[in-house]
């Protein structure tokens, strides 16, 4: 295979048509007869309903329906969304109904929908339906849901342990009996909310002549709602059909299958017209998954110089109201806290409880973060317990490279055990630190302090399980034109798939990209598919368009072969052109061929040779592949006003074999701003009775180009060796040791007032409230 | 709801239309339209997906109604590129600078720099973000966004200094 197009910046093939406003997103999608869909929604956190009464909402003007619970087809009644990935430590698997039914668990929880002529008139509708809600106790609060006497969740329950998850290795009494240093930490933390531009968008189509139905959703497994939606209105599979068109960012929440999704396609086979429902982003804040607090006490026992001999402890993660997508972001968390480092014994009990809010399931990073944050945090308290440089106490504890591949010694989501498969984590950090100007940067700190300027630096680093299976699959098709078409079922929000996608083709069959075309987010296209998630697309699909497209490569070869008399190895693929190489032999084009093969009379295959260029290949992984990185952020606090100034970012990444470096950038470059938010704004804050009080983005704030700087990032390769391009996943890794290393430097900048930061985000008030203790304990200190 | 007659400019061509009072811009442009190359992200104003240019500023069309912009000329993404289709300097150099990945707020962002490039050509890298941060992007980091538009900042720069 040549190397054309494979490690080159490619300029993206999606982006004309997205810089010229013509991009088809779910909104932009118009059927004739729409009925717009708004949903009412529960005002508290936890309530019975008594009664619903729907008439006056029923007689408006435009509407064409009002459906509560009781209103459903008998298929749908009693029947809670699929459950996407179960798991033995649930307790009990509760998902959403479609409309709540009796009860509702958080607040904006749908209980009843309007139909309307237009939004308008379907809002008006809305706001006339009138619930007789009573309302129940409230578990708010992760910490106190966990108590013997906490109020439940859900009225039916005992307790709020929806999962409790044990796992560990190696003998930590022992570590901890032998260790010279003990350091503990109690550490709570949240990562807010997706917040995608483009919010949640459905659209709905029953075609009432071939009892088939049609959905377009702003989704990121086109297949689960698909199996979903088979399994709550009990359709054939070949009746139905999604759609991923455009997306508009995704990052985890437009994973989950959602109730807005299946009461609108539930309402178009009802009434027999298309249906529509945008969500706004008032909806957004109050019910698209969230990905939330956890709370990890902690111990870590070390040696005498710094080694790590053991860590112990407790994780508490709030899952809100349901289970969509059972219990992997504690479970990740809980098996990504060992990280790059060698740890010899082991010992998490992970809490999974329910409360009265929005559910969690994974967000960009998937609950690595958090294990990461908890490890740094850590390991920083040991440096500063033993009075070594942060840097130093890491790289005494990072597992060399000549120790790949390495068992951690537990079993990663996939059941297959964590083996990290190839990496360099030793000088992954000293570039970092070595272009981060750390070892001379404590004199400039100094300098700064004496002027009463507080910067400081911080470090942290991740291993992050990427590529995880069971598979992806990708169909190539050289087509009667001679152009190629490449068809996967993952859908894409951003991450440029078509382009990457393209270029390992175009290698293949040395072409031009612009001669590929690809069809992604169809459940048409292809019978089976899993989803955009876990930085997994790149390693599973990509393998299957190289394994698909080198099949039809070299079938392409065989035909022409067979016709020149030649053996298949003459035969070079060059400018859509099959030909006898270094010869003054003939060629055929693949448009020839194509229709050849698909069917010419006249015609007859080569022995052997199965009609169509056409290949399908489902790439399955033997397990994840273990990318990894290492940041460094330098602040600039304010200790008056507990603002925080990024002043430089750097990062060091290792995906394996990179497709195309402008857009591993990108994924980065985004993947930070993301950790940015994390560490220093995003939190969605509830009252005491679980009510959510930042509801719009003046009071949810998201990172934007005045805060967030450019980072200076650093390429390692590391190839994997468990899949044929020596790829692994780069989509979250931005993200995950972000808030860790920001939250180390804002640490590091306020030495001088003796602060110490166990939590994210921080924001300013918080900050200030932290150094204003800190100078109290020191008075109280200085008095005594 | 009874409805409003407005007659606007819009990419360059004259409509008439019969809106109701309380839809916004954003939506006319949109639904009525079907120009939907304009993207409502938020609908209070924060995000500025939904950036059109009226009467030449840069405002968010879901924070002024339809009928207010009765009389106005509006400029939509559609109406940026050439009718051939080529791309302007700054759309091509979002693309040069990877300044888009889902490309849903990007309408938004090149709305808003065509404009603060026309009227302030010589910003610098610091303004130019604190004057882009009334948009939002979850995707790109802004990195390629701000690349770009010092890009097409210092090319409108040296194409003056050689008039």
């Amino acid at each position: 295979m040549t190397t054309r197009f494979f490690g080159a910046p490619v300029q993206r093939v999606e982006d004309p048509t997205l810089l010229k406003g013509e991009g088809r997103f779910t909104d932009d999608i118009k059927l004739p007869g729409t009925l717009h869909a708004a949903f009412v929604r529960s005002p508290f956190a936890h309530a019975r309903i008594n009664g619903i009464d729907l008439e006056a909402a029923r007689a408006m003007p435009g509407v064409k329906a009002v459906l509560a619970a009781a209103d459903l087809p008998d298929v749908v009644q009693g029947k809670r969304i699929l459950l996407q990935v179960p798991n033995p430590a649930i307790t009990e698997p509760i998902t959403q109904m479609p409309l709540a039914r009796d009860e509702v668990c958080f607040v904006g929880e749908p209980v009843a929908v309007v139909l309307a002529e237009s939004r308008h008139l379907a809002e008006d509708a809305a706001e006339m339906v009138i619930v007789d809600f009573e309302p129940l106790p409230v578990a708010a609060d992760l910490a106190s849901a966990v108590e013997p006497d906490a109020a439940t969740a859900h009225a039916h329950r005992s307790d709020n342990i929806a999962a409790r998850i044990q796992v560990g290795y190696g003998d930590v009494a022992a570590a901890f009996q032998a260790a010279a240093h003990v350091v503990t930490a109690r550490i709570p933390q949240h990562r807010g909310t997706g917040n995608p531009i483009e919010c949640r968008a459905v659209l709905a189509d029953f075609n009432a002549v071939h009892g088939t139905l049609t959905v377009w959703s702003a989704t990121q497994a086109p297949h689960g709602l698909k199996r979903a939606l088979g399994d709550m209105l009990e359709m054939a599979d070949t009746d139905l059909r999604v759609i991923a068109p455009d997306v508009g960012g995704g990052f985890g929440p437009k994973l989950q299958v959602y109730p807005e999704e299946i009461v609108v396609a539930i309402a178009s086979r009802m009434l027999g017209v298309p249906v529509k429902w945008i969500e706004d982003r008032r909806e957004h804040l109050l019910t698209t998954v969230q990905e939330r607090d956890q709370l990890w006490t902690m111990r870590m026992a070390l040696d005498a110089e710094g080694k790590i001999l053991g860590i112990s402890g407790q994780m508490l993660h709030d899952q809100g109201a349901y289970l969509p997508w059972g219990v992997i972001s504690p479970y990740i968390s809980s098996v990504t806290l060992p990280g790059p480092y060698i740890l010899p014994a082991y010992k998490l009990e992970t809490l999974v409880v329910f409360t009265n809010k929005v559910p969690t399931t994974p967000l960009r990073g998937a609950g690595r973060p958090q294990a990461v944050f908890t490890m740094e945090r850590l390991l920083d308290h040991a440096a500063d317990e033993l009075g070594l440089d942060r840097a130093e106490i890491r790289r005494r504890n990072l597992i060399p490279t000549e120790r790949m591949p390495y068992a951690v010694g537990l079993t990663f989501r996939d059941g297959k055990p964590v083996v990290y498969d190839s990496g360099d984590y030793p000088k992954c950090q000293a570039l970092a630190i070595e272009k981060a100007g750390w070892t001379i940067f404590r004199e400039r700190q100094r300098a700064a302090w004496q002027q009463g300027r507080y910067i400081g630096q911080g470090i942290a680093n991740y291993v992050e399980g990427t590529g995880l299976g069971p598979f992806e699959g990708a169909t190539t098709q050289v087509l009667p034109s001679g152009r190629i078409l490449l068809r996967t079922g993952s859908a894409a929000q951003g991450q440029g798939n078509k382009t990457v996608y393209a270029q390992i083709a175009a290698d293949t069959f040395n072409v031009d990209i612009s001669q590929v075309d690809v069809e992604v987010g169809d459940t048409a296209s292809i019978p089976i598919g899993v989803g955009a998630f876990a930085s997994r697309l790149m390693v599973n699909v990509g393998s299957s368009i190289s394994v698909s497209s080198a099949a039809v490569a070299k079938k392409i070869k065989q035909i022409a072969a067979a016709r020149f008399e030649v053996a298949e190895d003459e035969i070079e693929l060059a400018n859509g052109m099959a030909r006898v190489a270094a010869s003054q032999g003939g060629s055929m084009s693949f448009a020839e061929i194509a229709r050849m093969t698909s069917g010419m009379p006249g015609f007859s295959l080569p022995q052997g040779i199965e009609p169509g260029l056409v290949s399908t290949h489902y790439y399955a992984p033997p397990q994840a592949t273990y990318a990894n990185g290492c940041h460094v952020a330098e602040v600039e606090v304010d200790p008056e006003t507990g603002l925080v100034k990024i002043l430089r970012y750097v990062v060091v990444h290792d995906c394996g074999r990179m497709v195309n470096p402008l857009l591993v950038e990108g994924q980065v470059q985004g993947g930070v701003a993301h950790g940015i938010g994390n560490a220093l704004l995003e939190k969605m804050r509830f009252d005491e009775q679980a009510n959510p009080v930042t509801t719009s983005l003046a009071d949810y704030l998201l990172p934007d180009a005045d805060n967030v700087p450019e980072a200076e990032i650093y390429h390692v390769e590391s190839p994997s060796p468990l899949n044929p391009l020596g790829v692994k996943g780069a989509g979250e890794g931005g993200t995950i040791p972000a808030a860790a290393a920001i939250v180390s430097a804002i640490e590091d900048a306020l030495r001088p007032f003796g602060v110490r930061i166990d939590e994210a985000p921080i924001l300013p008030e918080r900050l200030c409230a932290l150094i204003d203790d800190a100078a109290a304990r020191q008075a109280k200190k200085e008095m005594a | 709801m009874a409805k409003h007659s407005i007659t606007l400019t819009v990419n360059g061509k004259s409509t008439s239309a019969e809106v109701e009072p309380r839809v916004h811009l954003g939506d006319f442009l949109r639904h009525q339209l079907n120009l939907t190359g304009t993207h409502i992200g938020c609908e209070h104003g924060v995000c500025g997906a939904c950036t059109v240019l009226v009467n030449g500023d840069a405002v968010r069309s879901c924070l002024m109604l339809a009928v207010q912009a009765d009389g106005a000329e509006v400029v939509t993404v559609e109406g940026l590129a050439a009718e051939d289709g080529t791309l302007t300097p700054l759309q091509e150099a979002f693309r040069k600078h990877h300044a888009l990945q889902c490309g849903f707020c990007t309408p938004g962002f090149l709305i808003t720099l065509t404009q603060l490039l026309r009227d302030r050509p010589d910003i610098e890298e610091e303004e130019l973000r604190r004057e882009l941060s009334g948009n939002l992007c979850r995707c790109t980091g802004y990195s390629g966004i701000v690349k770009a538009a010092l890009e097409v900042a210092q090319a409108f720069r040296t194409r003056e200094a050689a008039r």
